[in-house]
């Protein structure tokens, strides 16, 4: 056994492990906690893999970013457990008809898995082993799949506009701060030097 | 068994003894560590010490000659109090909240490169790995915050989530440009890229080499990382989390004893960090300021270190001087000033190596 071989099955213990736990502990907060790790576990699989670039990037955007406002939403649910738990046993068949389904069709789509030698021979894009990751995934994504990779980039730019005119609400008569006149009021617009005689007022 | 004896090569060899080829890796990081441990003890005495010279106090000045084992004797006050565990906390991720926090500190330093090779570990996308475990740390203070079940130190975790997560955004486009500049995502080269293009060499005058510096050519990034780096490491004036006019202590509040020292030390660890990257980024990490012979004699290390010493104290200058932003003013500056000038000037930067082939392209010309 060598070292990276032992680091897999560390990993890929730990992301199951997990990943399990995700579904079967009953703290919704434990359980993104849980999913955390997986992810981050599955980090650590791709840099076995030798996938650095996507390791990190899984990172970055899932646990740092998307991760983290899903803990967000999760922390501020106020969730009754007794609650959750009522209607268990009365959608436990329909649960256990669905999950047997699902799984028999996995199994025989995972069964029928096969590629051809032609296919694996011929792959489209031969790995070039000198050329380190980001390099490799840069040259391939902007020349040849530049336009597929902009429209991926439209779509999400399409997406996240579309999040913002839903939740965008224009209420007249809220006082905002405006920076600019702020700094740009001159003493004269703002003080007035009043000479007031004695006994007399303004 | 070979597997065993592999491994036991790897990190515990010494050459000297026929056992191994290199020295081994622990021995390599366990230097790291008590170093970076004791740089980190007397940066939070600089910090202290700094801040009462700028409101004309003494700071601490008891233990030891000038206060200089302050740090020590407060390690050893935290360590020996009682933890306390709140009645109502989420007993094991109110612990794992300030271990998260220590460890993801620490094992960013994995791949800084104190001196040209030696980076522990000297990986090709070092500075991705730096920005992925920057941007966990936000889980330790939310993890406390949530965990502590109680009103302020939820509120500061919920600012902190928001803060954090905002201003990773501008260090990312800051990061960025220097790629694009560099033409790689290893450290190492951002260095070696500072060393071998810039200002000075174009001016003719090799010697001068601060000006090949990328603070120069990118000096408005250099000001947005460096303020963006105050909010990521929730420093004053942006220490919104933990504000104590308004959430006492934010997410630190049911903290005590040790698991209160994690915290600290972990974010000085992380403070050290973010200087260490402003060095590397755009103050030439280990390169001397002057290509001249006194100067360049200096071991590289040295210089890193007082170049993080310097910007260190711009982090202290800026604690002691500038008052602290109210939250809404806090995002928009995030969002509305840092986020619009980082994305300009990837199109500028990105338009000019294009239209003038500068750049260092990964060194391959």
């Amino acid at each position: 056994m060598t070292l990276p071989l032992f680091f897999f099955y560390i990993f890929s213990a730990i992301c199951i492990a997990s990943a399990l736990m995700v579904i079967a502990s009953r703290n919704p907060v434990h359980s993104v906690l849980f999913l955390i790790l997986a992810f981050v576990n599955a980090a650590g699989i791709f840099m076995l893999a030798g996938a650095e670039f996507l390791a990190l990037i899984l990172i970055v955007v899932y646990v740092g970013a998307v991760a983290v406002l899903f803990l967000f939403v999760v922390m501020m649910l106020d969730v009754d457990f007794a609650e959750l738990g009522k209607g268990m046993l009365q959608y436990m068949p329909i649960a256990i008809v669905v999950g047997i389904i699902f799984g028999l069709e996995l199994l025989m789509v995972a069964g029928s898995w096969f590629i051809t030698p032609e296919v694996a021979g011929g792959s489209v894009l031969p790995i070039d082993a000198g050329v380190e990751n980001t390099r490799a995934l840069g040259q391939v994504i902007y020349t040849r799949y530049v336009y597929l990779f902009e429209a991926a980039g439209i779509v999400l730019l399409v997406a996240m506009i579309g999040a913002i005119v839903l939740t965008l609400r224009h209420k007249p008569g809220v006082r905002r701060q405006d920076i600019a006149t702020q700094v740009g009021r001159r003493p004269k617009d703002a003080v007035e030097v009043v000479k007031v005689e004695s006994g007399k007022g303004i | 068994m070979e597997f065993i004896a592999t491994a036991a090569d790897y990190l515990l060899g010494i050459p000297f003894l026929g056992l191994g080829t290199q020295i081994g890796f622990v021995y390599k990081a366990l230097l790291l560590l008590v170093t970076l441990l004791l740089f980190v003890a007397y940066v939070l005495l600089a910090d202290r010490k700094i801040w009462a010279a700028v409101q004309i106090r003494k700071g601490p000045n008891v233990v030891g000659l000038f206060g200089l084992f302050q740090s020590f004797a407060d390690l050893m006050k935290f360590v020996f109090k009682e933890p306390l565990i709140p009645a109502g906390a989420d007993k094991t991720v109110f612990l794992l909240a300030p271990l998260v926090t220590v460890l993801l500190a620490l094992s960013a330093w994995a791949v800084v490169p104190i001196a040209e090779g030696w980076a522990l570990a000297d990986i090709n996308v070092g500075i991705l790995y730096i920005f992925a475990i920057s941007s966990l740390g936000v889980y330790g203070v939310i993890m406390g915050g949530w965990a502590s079940n109680s009103k302020y130190p939820f509120l500061g975790a919920l600012r902190s989530a928001a803060q954090m997560v905002s201003y990773e955004v501008s260090i990312g486009f800051v990061i960025i440009t220097v790629l694009l500049c560099v033409g790689s995502l290893n450290l190492t080269h951002i260095v070696q890229a500072q060393q071998e293009m810039g200002l000075a060499h174009w001016l003719g005058i090799p010697w001068a080499s601060f000006l090949n510096w990328f603070w120069l050519p990118l000096f408005p990034m250099f000001v947005v990382f460096f303020i963006s780096a105050l909010a990521e490491t929730n420093r004053p004036p942006f220490d919104l989390p933990e504000a104590e006019s308004e959430l006492v202590a934010g997410f630190m509040v049911e903290y005590g004893s040790t698991p209160y020292m994690m915290f600290m030390l972990g974010e000085y660890v992380a403070i050290v960090l973010m200087c260490a990257l402003t060095t590397i980024l755009f103050m030439g990490g280990w390169l001397p300021p002057l290509d001249i012979p006194p100067l360049n004699w200096v071991p590289g290390a040295v210089w890193f270190i007082l170049k993080v010493c310097l910007v260190f104290f711009m982090f202290a200058m800026v604690k002691a001087f500038v008052p602290r932003y109210r939250y809404d003013q806090l995002m928009r500056l995030g969002w509305k000033v840092f986020l619009p000038i980082s994305i300009v000037m990837i199109f500028v930067v990105a338009f000019v190596l294009q239209l003038t082939g500068w750049g260092w392209h990964g060194g391959m010309a």
